[in-house]
């Protein structure tokens, strides 16, 4: 047994396919955008830790966002799950409550064409709900260490300063969290564009090096497409003039391990290392830009096991997320100042009172240990729980992809 | 990093830029690669300077590698942004 970094025992809850999460929520999913209002109604009696809305708003069918949504629902953060069905939407609920029932957990699903319409769905939900709740409080408690949590992130609202504070520290909290054997994943690989020589040289294998290549090949020439980078004005006004330079700086939160794998959403990896996780639709542009927002990245992330998310922000984001938590890195000491409720570690530090990178990223992984023993992040705390899942096409990856 | 002092730093051997590592003032002294150069502008923290006199056409370089083309002549101490330097992959997004 390992303690975690602070001495406070990570108390993990054992679900039945032998996964251990840190929180214990109860899902409720809605299948279609039109489920959306009775699936918050129902959510809006409960406590916001315990009980959390997701869903996928399309009526049209789309294999990534079941893929994705089978996932989550199914994530060792999620004790149950409630489903919140329009009735004629084309999402197979029988599917996926097969699928969440299969893994060991309860489920129910809501049909509001059967149930008689708005309030009589709510109140059935919110009985349902009750039920499942009650259900989940008794799961086994089971001792977790630092290394069992699998961690993602992603930058959002960057500036200047994220790429010599918070994105730094983070890859330095990454190398020593992948000497601990735990399973680490970076993303945004349209923030990768001219990086892709340097990335060949960490790949565990020549093979999955090509693989890695690829996979930015492919986003700039997506990126390029959809005539639009993935850098907003704020960006600029941050400092950053290019997505090169924005790049250089996103880069550097996967420090400076090998690569063991390349990923796609929905996709676990199976051993500890770090991974990326390729976000970029495959084939010709369907669906508009890969990721439409952060919350998009974060649901991918979770969608690949992630337990925890860092976020790193210079310009200063707000969210957070349902299902997993997200720790908040300000790379810049001016944003802490004004925004210090929404952020959880100030990597800002490095620029005005001259602290180390290294002393950051044990601030970073002490906060993971802190997180996964259950105190609430900024985010938890203030009720943020966003959640973002649109239309993709992916193909599988192949055997290159995952060398171990 | 090297030639660092209090208000900026290079980050790479090499780079053709510095960034402010606070907010400084149009016309405040800034000590940059051994010289003492006036801002001409407001300049925000993260932002860069030229650290030398960059020629239109070359590139910008910082963490060591290219960020950007100059689109003009930039001296020495200038403020380096959109407004001078271009992206070599895809142009970047402003609001008017």
């Amino acid at each position: 047994m390992m303690n975690n970094p602070t001495g406070n025992l990570i108390n993990g809850y054992l679900r039945n396919d032998g996964r251990k999460g840190i929180r214990n929520v109860l899902l409720i999913a809605y299948l279609v955008e039109c489920a959306h209002f009775v699936a918050d109604e129902i959510a809006a009696g409960f406590d916001k830790q315990s009980v959390q809305v997701i869903g996928f708003g399309g009526c049209y069918p789309n294999e990534h966002a079941n893929r994705v949504m089978k996932s989550l629902c199914t994530h060792p953060n999620v004790g149950g799950v409630l489903l919140l069905s329009l009735g004629c939407e084309s999402f197979n609920r029988n599917k996926l409550q097969q699928y969440i029932e299969n893994s060991g957990r309860p489920v129910s699903t809501i049909v509001i064409q059967e149930s008689g319409g708005t309030k009589k769905s709510i109140a059935e939900g919110k009985e349902r709900a009750s039920t499942i709740l009650n259900q989940i409080q008794f799961v086994r408690r089971v001792p977790m260490s630092i290394s069992e949590i699998v961690v993602g992130t992603i930058c959002g609202g960057s500036d200047a300063t994220s790429g010599i504070t918070a994105n730094p520290a983070v890859g330095l909290a990454f190398d020593k969290l992948v000497e601990t054997g735990a399973t680490v994943m970076f993303e945004e690989t349209g923030e990768m564009i001219g990086l892709e020589n340097h990335m060949i040289q960490r790949a565990l294998t020549p093979e999955l090096g090509i693989e890695l290549k690829n996979a930015i090949i492919k986003a700039a020439r997506y990126y390029t497409k959809m005539g639009h980078g993935s850098f907003a004005p704020g960006n600029a006004d941050g400092g950053l003039s290019t997505i090169e330079e924005k790049s250089m700086g996103a880069y550097s939160k996967s420090g400076q391990s090998p690569i063991s794998g390349l990923i796609k959403p929905g996709d676990l990896p199976g051993k500890g290392g770090l991974y990326l996780l390729d976000v970029v639709p495959d084939g010709e542009p369907r669906f508009g830009f890969p990721n439409i927002n952060d919350s998009a990245e974060i649901a991918e992330l979770m969608a690949c096991g992630c337990h925890v998310i860092l976020f790193t922000t210079g310009r200063g984001s707000v969210v957070g997320s349902a299902i997993s938590p997200v720790i908040k890195i300000c790379a810049n000491p001016e944003t802490y100042k004004r925004m210090e409720d929404d952020m959880d570690i100030n990597a800002g530090k490095i620029l005005s009172e001259g602290i180390t990178l290294d002393e950051i990223a044990d601030e970073i992984i002490k906060k993971i240990g802190d997180t996964a023993s259950g105190t609430p992040t900024c985010s938890e705390a203030l009720g943020h729980r966003e959640f973002v899942l649109t239309y993709k096409s992916f193909e599988p990856i192949g055997p290159a992809c995952l060398p171990v | 990093m090297m030639d660092n002092n209090r208000q900026t730093m290079m980050l790479n051997i090499g780079d053709n830029v510095v960034t402010c590592t606070q907010t400084l003032s149009q016309g405040e002294e800034v000590m940059i690669n051994g010289t003492m150069v006036g801002l001409k502008s407001n300049v925000w923290l993260g932002h860069k300077l030229a650290a030398r006199a960059i020629a239109k056409g070359e590139l910008i370089i910082k963490y060591g590698v290219p960020i950007g083309t100059a689109t003009e002549n930039i001296a020495l101490g200038d403020h380096v942004h959109t407004h001078n330097i271009t992206s070599n992959y895809i142009p970047t997004f402003l609001h008017d």
